[in-house]
């Protein structure tokens, strides 16, 4: 059942700034590892750059997630561990509650980080390793291994970029719970972002240059998905008469219309750079694409602004 | 006659609104018992309404609800006024409980729900949660308050300070099987002087299950500010929906990765 129309009388729950900016960065860091990974197993040799920049992309978003939800439990910032550890006397023990968005989101970062720190580590090796051989990026190390633990942490990582949105909707908020579709708003919003962080640094790693097209590419597609699910997103608040509790946060809803359109544009325009095709080219593309990249990235913030500021 | 308090039992409370005098004090039992100091007075221009809201520094709330009739020449019948000393419901499927990934709330052996001071750690799931805007932080000890139906005093085998302090008896605390049947009759001596307007609100298990703290209502839950019991809904509705959309997403998304970085030949 997608119509969730529901009277409300509640209390908001104060996820300001600290929330928005977790929820921002842990749609970098999942959606970084996530399309590093896709780079790396279904992409050329030649991806293996943009792949190392997304893995490192990945673990410096993933080291902001802790500190952010910690200084947002201000005067109990000093027991967060109890998310992970049930103290209650007579039931200690590792707390998991499957049921709450939560507890699985904590636990899915906890997990994710060893794989976004293991995943930068080995980036920082080959990149040392490359460096010496001065040549193209090597191959992955762990073989067959390696590619599992990957992708492991690529399950790991979408999982950390939507349970944020399922996180708002499981509450008794006003549109946060009108909707099932913030999950996956959020993990779209968080791919594109992502692709167009990782494009936007290649513009500091030449031999990441030949996958700025299909970043950019992928990043389209991400939009596409984006914006079915915001028009979904809107149709279900509407049904359920909270629609406009949005109104307020109205140029917000734009900024983050302009950062898919953004996407959509770099995507139409660009679908395949090669440094083939000449000095020239590329530096335009690079100098376009630190244009589409930061709007992508500030439509990210926005969306999630205007979601979570506009129930509360 | 004092209840015998035997932990193991369902205890709770039965607010009768139509004979709260507004008097507030539950309000201040509960704030002298509990040490609560209360939030800084404030004119709220709401009627005889000074409290505001349920919060960290307010577990029982009377709220004035202006319901004179238009036609003030009518008969109220009891419903010029409405007053309700509101409280946490102590719901049997609680929605903060469902939600709190520290297991700070648990459910104690009076069948009541409490938040453990020093495991909670102030995530606010639960008063995102609560759909009766019970649960507040307490910004100095950083954890979420809320009523504990005076936990502390039950042990000691003493009813709830609100209840015992109520000069009406609008508050009535007991065993909940004992309290149900005291509601039934009262409603059905209500509805026999024509007062078909009024109702039990939470006394069965349509509105979360049942709840431990349930009300006789003078008028439609909502006028109190109450879901009914059609937008009753626990939070872990949308669970397996907003997975199952984000899973959806997930896919999708793979697929037009692997369509942008496969591997293909050079045009």
């Amino acid at each position: 059942m997608i119509y969730l129309a529901a009277e409300h009388f509640v209390r908001a729950p104060q996820w300001t700034w600290y929330i928005l900016f977790y929820f921002f960065f842990a749609g970098l860091a999942g959606g970084s590892y996530a399309l590093a990974t896709l780079l790396r197993l279904v992409g050329e040799p030649r991806d293996e750059g943009a792949a190392r920049l997304g893995f490192y992309a990945s673990f410096v978003a993933t080291l902001f997630c802790p500190v952010l939800l910690t200084t947002d439990l201000a005067a109990s910032w000093w027991k967060f561990w109890h998310m992970l550890i049930n103290v209650t006397p007579g039931d200690q023990g590792l707390n998991f509650k499957y049921w709450s968005p939560m507890s699985v989101g904590v636990w899915a970062l906890v997990v994710f980080s060893v794989f976004a720190a293991v995943s930068a580590f080995e980036s920082f090796v080959l990149d040392r390793r490359d460096r010496s051989a001065m040549g193209d990026p090597g191959r992955p190390m762990g073989g067959v291994l390696g590619r599992a633990f990957n992708i492991v942490g690529g399950i790991l990582a979408l999982l950390l970029v939507s349970y944020t949105g399922v996180l708002l909707s499981v509450s008794n908020q006003p549109i946060w719970s009108d909707t099932w579709m913030l999950g996956g708003l959020f993990l779209a919003s968080g791919l594109s972002g992502s692709a167009a962080l990782i494009a936007l640094m290649t513009r500091y790693r030449p031999n990441a240059a030949f996958s700025l097209g299909r970043l950019h590419e992928a990043d389209g597609y991400f939009s596409i998905l984006e914006l079915v699910l915001l028009v979904a997103f809107f149709i279900t608040i509407i049904a359920a008469g909270t629609a406009g509790m949005t109104v307020q946060l109205l140029p917000l809803w734009l900024l983050a219309l302009v950062g898919i359109g953004s996407s959509l544009v770099a995507a139409r325009g660009q679908m395949r750079i090669r440094p083939a095709g000449g000095a020239a080219v590329v530096a335009r593309a690079r100098t376009d694409t630190l244009v589409v990249s930061l709007l992508v990235l500030l439509g990210v913030l926005a969306l999630r602004a205007a979601v979570i500021f506009s129930a509360q | 006659m004092a209840t015998k308090i035997t932990p193991g039992e369902s205890y709770g409370f039965f607010t009768d609104t139509s004979i709260c005098i507004g008097c507030k004090a539950c309000e201040v039992a509960c704030k002298e018992w509990n040490q609560l100091q209360g939030d800084s007075p404030q004119f709220l221009a709401d009627s005889y309404d000074n409290t505001g809201q349920l919060d960290a520094q307010n577990w029982r709330h009377v709220k004035f609800i202006d319901n004179v009739p238009d036609q003030s020449a009518n008969a109220g019948d009891g419903r010029a006024w409405l007053m309700m000393s509101d409280v946490c419901k102590h719901c049997k499927h609680a929605s903060c409980m469902d939600v709190c990934p520290t297991g700070a709330i648990i459910r104690t052996e009076f069948d009541t729900v409490f938040i453990q001071q020093d495991v909670c750690n102030g995530c606010r799931n639960c008063i995102a949660a609560c759909p009766y805007s019970v649960i507040a932080m307490n910004q100095s000890t950083g954890t979420a308050h809320k009523c504990t139906l005076c936990y502390d005093r039950l042990q000691g085998g003493l009813e709830p300070a609100c209840a015992k302090a109520c000069p009406t008896q609008s508050i009535k605390f007991g065993p909940l099987a004992e309290l149900q049947q005291a509601a039934d009759v009262r409603l059905a001596a209500l509805q026999s002087q024509g007062i078909t307007q009024a109702q039990l609100y939470g006394r069965d298990d349509k509105v979360y299950g049942g709840l431990n703290a349930f009300f006789l209502l003078m008028d439609k839950p909502e006028t109190y500010g109450l879901p009914n019991a059609d937008n009753a809904g626990l939070p872990s509705r949308n669970d397996v929906g907003g997975y199952l959309i984000g899973l959806v997403a997930a896919v999708l998304g793979v697929v037009g990765g692997i369509v942008a970085f496969r591997r293909r030949r050079e045009s």
